[in-house]
């Protein structure tokens, strides 16, 4: 029988540990001091600077960088905390090549940006590994918020809320707190534990409480919430997950791409992890990006993301797309799935290739089968138990100026929410200016 | 390729590019690699009287300022002359000349200030075969306590009488080492020219303090906690040593002086500047110091091709052809009306001009929602910060009014006379233009 990645169905133990060891090793290797001194002196301090424009959370990234070149990385990092609570998270899973380094003109000027998310995380590493906690509460005000998700959204208002001295309550439906940044995210964005270790780092701040394994609707409602709290901040995220429409779509093998993300985060042992001989990915965003390669370090011997439209409408950067090629993903476009087959357990996908015409995307009749023993949805997440009497727009709670919902008392942001892109570092800055706002509420 | 060959005092080498007495010329092994490397010349680290030799301190001797990405931009040294005996570098001397007859071998001499001491030490010098001496009237640290080096030079009244005595004991030429640790660089140049030298080389370096341990307080480099001024060269002393360079080129009672440039040369630009100040040749140090003596080939090369496209075939083509261009702020053209340009398609967009200007001078650069930088000629008085202050070269420029436009800043019409400080109607003193 055969061995490895050559063993057919869905099987643990492809690699060795070691191997499976460097193959999840941190994606970019953490700057040595050299390293960010010669980075940081590219930095040209660039007045109004477009790559703080670029960042969701503003960070002010010309001074963090200028104070990494006068020798003080701590004074970097709380430069950067003040915008961002989870900068450190940030600096790893960024797509910074669409945000602060693509805006950076060293790219305009020489193709090659200012590494800034590398330099953030040297920064915030620094101050982290020394324990320090960089705010102090303000005095108690006496009054409580309750925030449901304990996600990068949801941690960052909870955040701002208590260093404003509001005691904050966090409701997390999961075992863990740390949302996507526990459970999503490829490992090797965020190796060592490192999303546990912030929400603890984090917590430091005091004032906060985190309750785990208490949903929204099945242990909480927004009405007691209301009823107990003075405001609340409503951080769910996109629980459900899109259907495929394909025939065949329950057979075995065939999973949601973010519950092997998840499962795989949670391993305590890789080896232990199955995956498919040839594996099938169903998506054009981060998820399918992540599952791919994950499948691929994994051991898996064939791995394709089969994407219905072209590459340049795919949601993954390129960065994220050669990242994929470069560790021997396959990537198909203008394909879509019809038809998962084989007897009981998935064996084959069947694509129609399609075409875009007048921006309507239609099957050509034409197909395809490819092997796949394991086929990962990832076409999309959706909003999945919103309180009602919430008004949605577009499948999300609709939101006003800093979160406000239709419901008075009621803030939401992060993925649930109407506005911005569903990025660790959107969710950070909605959190953030939620909580100000609450806060401005609350004080009035 | 054009010829390098340099005629200095009469004394010849291949090209213009001699070791300044320093560190990297203090013995027979690395001088010998230096010739090896291509340098046109040494002047050998100074010598001092026989007896006892100095002693150096045995903590760091170096400090140093740096610009981005650790560039070396000036560094700082309290070395004191040779520390080795008289007669060994006596000796090294001699073999190194006979060995190498086409480079240019001058010594440095620092002794104290009386006959006795020139007199004994110079015959000894000449023995050897080399070219010619310099006089360390320059550093300033260490010896100028014990009444030599600057403590020498900044007396005009030592410099010519030691000049003198040197003229009447030694036979070749003599070059007086200035220091800048000075108000006004022509009086001791006068002095050295009234005491018969044969060049003045210049500068030497600067008294100063690269930095300051915030733990212990101690300047550095620090010795057991103390620290004391050093001298200081490379890159950052160049502006310095180049208009005290051209003071002396044009001041009219050292005319035709020869002058030896010296002070932060570290390219072939660099010291085609020195010579087109009137340098008949450069001295080098802290590039060598920085890079190693293969920095040599750089400087041969490129001056090389510069003259070829300049269509010299020799340095005494363009040696001091800048002198006449240095002239008194007084005299200069004040019609001369010009205006910054950005050049869009250059332009990287990072604000700094921007910045510079709407903070610190004269609001006089715009700035749009989408980042286009543009220049408000009623505003602009071409100060040239935003040139200086962009990272890209040749990105804003300086285009000059043509005769006959009207500077929207002033509102008069630019015109083409010449007109100084000397007769304009605000200057008190003005005499009315013929």
């Amino acid at each position: 029988m055969a061995q490895g990645s050559m063993a057919p169905g869905i099987h643990p133990g492809r690699l060795s540990s070691d191997q499976l060891a460097e193959n999840f090793e941190d994606l970019h290797a953490p700057f040595a001091p050299h390293e960010a001194a010669v980075a940081a002196d590219r930095c040209y301090f660039c007045y109004d600077a477009p790559c703080v424009t670029a960042c969701p959370t503003a960070i002010d990234i010309p001074l963090f960088i200028r104070q990494i070149q006068t020798g003080q990385p701590e004074n970097a990092a709380k430069t950067i905390f003040d915008q961002n609570i989870l900068g450190g998270m940030c600096a790893r899973v960024c797509p910074t090549e669409t945000l602060c380094e693509e805006a950076c003109v060293r790219e305009t000027a020489e193709g090659k940006p200012v590494e800034i998310g590398r330099l953030q995380r040297f920064a915030t590493d620094t101050m982290m590994a020394q324990g320090v906690h960089p705010f102090e509460r303000a005095a108690r005000t006496g009054k409580r918020v309750a925030v449901v998700g304990a996600g990068p959204a949801g941690l960052a208002c909870a955040h701002r809320l208590a260093m404003k001295g509001h005691d904050v309550v966090i409701h997390e439906a999961r075992e863990n707190p740390g949302g996507l940044n526990e459970y999503g995210i490829a490992a090797y964005k965020t190796v060592g534990g490192f999303a546990e270790a912030e929400v603890d780092w984090l917590l430091k701040i005091g004032g906060i409480t985190v309750e785990t394994g208490k949903a929204l609707g099945r242990d909480l409602s927004l009405e007691g919430l209301k009823a107990d709290f003075d405001a609340v901040f409503l951080s769910i995220g996109l629980g459900g997950v899109n259907a495929l429409r394909a025939d065949g779509e329950d057979k075995s093998g065939v999973a949601n791409a973010v519950d092997f993300i998840a499962e795989l985060r949670q391993a305590d042992d890789l080896t232990k992890l199955p995956v498919g001989r040839n594996v099938v990915v169903i998506g054009g965003g981060m998820t399918a990006v992540d599952a791919a390669v994950q499948s691929k370090l994994l051991g898996a011997e064939n791995v394709t993301i089969a994407y219905r439209r072209g590459r340049e409408a795919m949601s993954a950067s390129r960065y994220e797309q050669d990242l994929a090629a470069s560790k021997g993903v396959k990537l198909m476009f203008n394909v879509q799935p019809v038809a998962v087959h084989g007897n009981g357990a998935a064996v084959e996908v069947e694509l129609e290739y399609t075409t875009t015409e007048g921006g309507k995307l239609t099957g050509t009749g034409e197909t395809l089968r490819i092997a796949a023993d394991q086929v990962f949805k990832a076409i999309g997440q959706t909003l999945e138990g919103a309180p009602s009497g919430l008004t949605l727009d577009g499948g999300k709670i609709a939101v006003t100026g800093a979160g406000r919902t239709s419901v008075d008392g009621v803030w939401a942001g992060g993925d649930c929410a109407t506005g911005g892109d569903d990025l660790t570092v959107t969710a950070v800055a909605e959190g953030r200016d939620a909580a100000e706002d609450i806060h401005a509420g609350l004080m009035a | 390729m054009a010829d390098l060959t340099t005629n200095f005092l009469g004394i010849s080498s291949p090209n213009p590019f001699w070791l300044a007495s320093a560190p990297p010329t203090d013995k027979e092994y690395n001088v010998r690699r230096a010739f090896e490397a291509g340098w046109g010349g040494v002047v050998w680290k100074t010598l001092g009287s026989e007896g006892p030799p100095v002693v150096n301190v045995n903590g760091p001797r170096y400090g140093a300022i740096y610009g981005a990405d650790r560039r070396l931009l000036g560094l700082n040294n309290i070395e004191l002359i040779t520390d080795r005996p008289l007669q060994t570098n006596l000796d090294e001397i001699a073999r190194v000349k006979a060995d190498y007859p086409d480079r240019a071998v001058i010594v440095s001499i620092m002794v104290p200030c009386e006959e006795a001491e020139w007199k004994a030490i110079l015959p000894r010098v000449e023995e050897t075969g080399a070219d010619g001496i310099e006089l360390n009237f320059g550093c300033p640290h260490g010896m100028s306590e014990r009444g030599m080096g600057s403590a020498v030079g900044q007396v005009p009244e030592y410099i010519e009488m030691v000049t003198r005595w040197c003229k009447e004991y030694y036979s070749k030429p003599v070059i007086v080492k200035l220091t800048p640790n000075i108000t006004d660089i022509r009086y001791p140049a006068r002095a050295a020219h009234k005491g018969g030298a044969d060049a003045v080389s210049l500068i030497n370096t600067i008294s100063s303090i690269t930095s300051v341990n915030l733990d212990n307080f101690s300047p550095e480099p620090s010795i057991d906690g103390k620290g004391s001024h050093g001298g200081y060269c490379g890159p950052a002393v160049k502006p310095i040593a180049m208009n005290m360079v051209a003071e002396i080129a044009r001041d009219p009672e050292t005319a035709g002086l020869p002058i030896s440039g010296i002070g932060g040369v570290t390219t072939w630009r660099d010291a085609a500047e020195f010579m087109s100040l009137g340098a008949g040749n450069v001295q080098v140090c802290t590039a060598a110091m920085t890079y190693g003596f293969r920095v040599v080939q750089e400087m041969i090369a490129g001056l090389s091709r510069w003259m070829d496209e300049k269509g010299y075939s020799s340095t005494d083509q363009f040696i001091g052809k800048a002198v006449p261009n240095v002239t008194d702020w007084q005299y200069l053209n004040l019609n001369y009306v010009t205006k910054a340009r950005i050049d869009q398609d250059a332009c990287i967009k990072c604000g700094r001009c921007f910045a510079a200007c709407e903070d610190t001078s004269h609001q006089a650069i715009s700035m749009s929602p989408d980042r286009v930088f543009e220049v408000i000629d009623a505003e602009c008085v071409a100060c040239n910060l935003c040139v200086d202050v962009c990272p890209v070269e040749n990105c804003i420029t300086m285009e000059r009014l043509s005769a006959g436009t009207v500077d929207p800043r002033t509102g008069k019409t630019v015109s083409d006379d010449y007109a100084n400080w000397t007769m304009h109607p605000n200057n008190p003193m003005s005499t009315a233009a013929e």
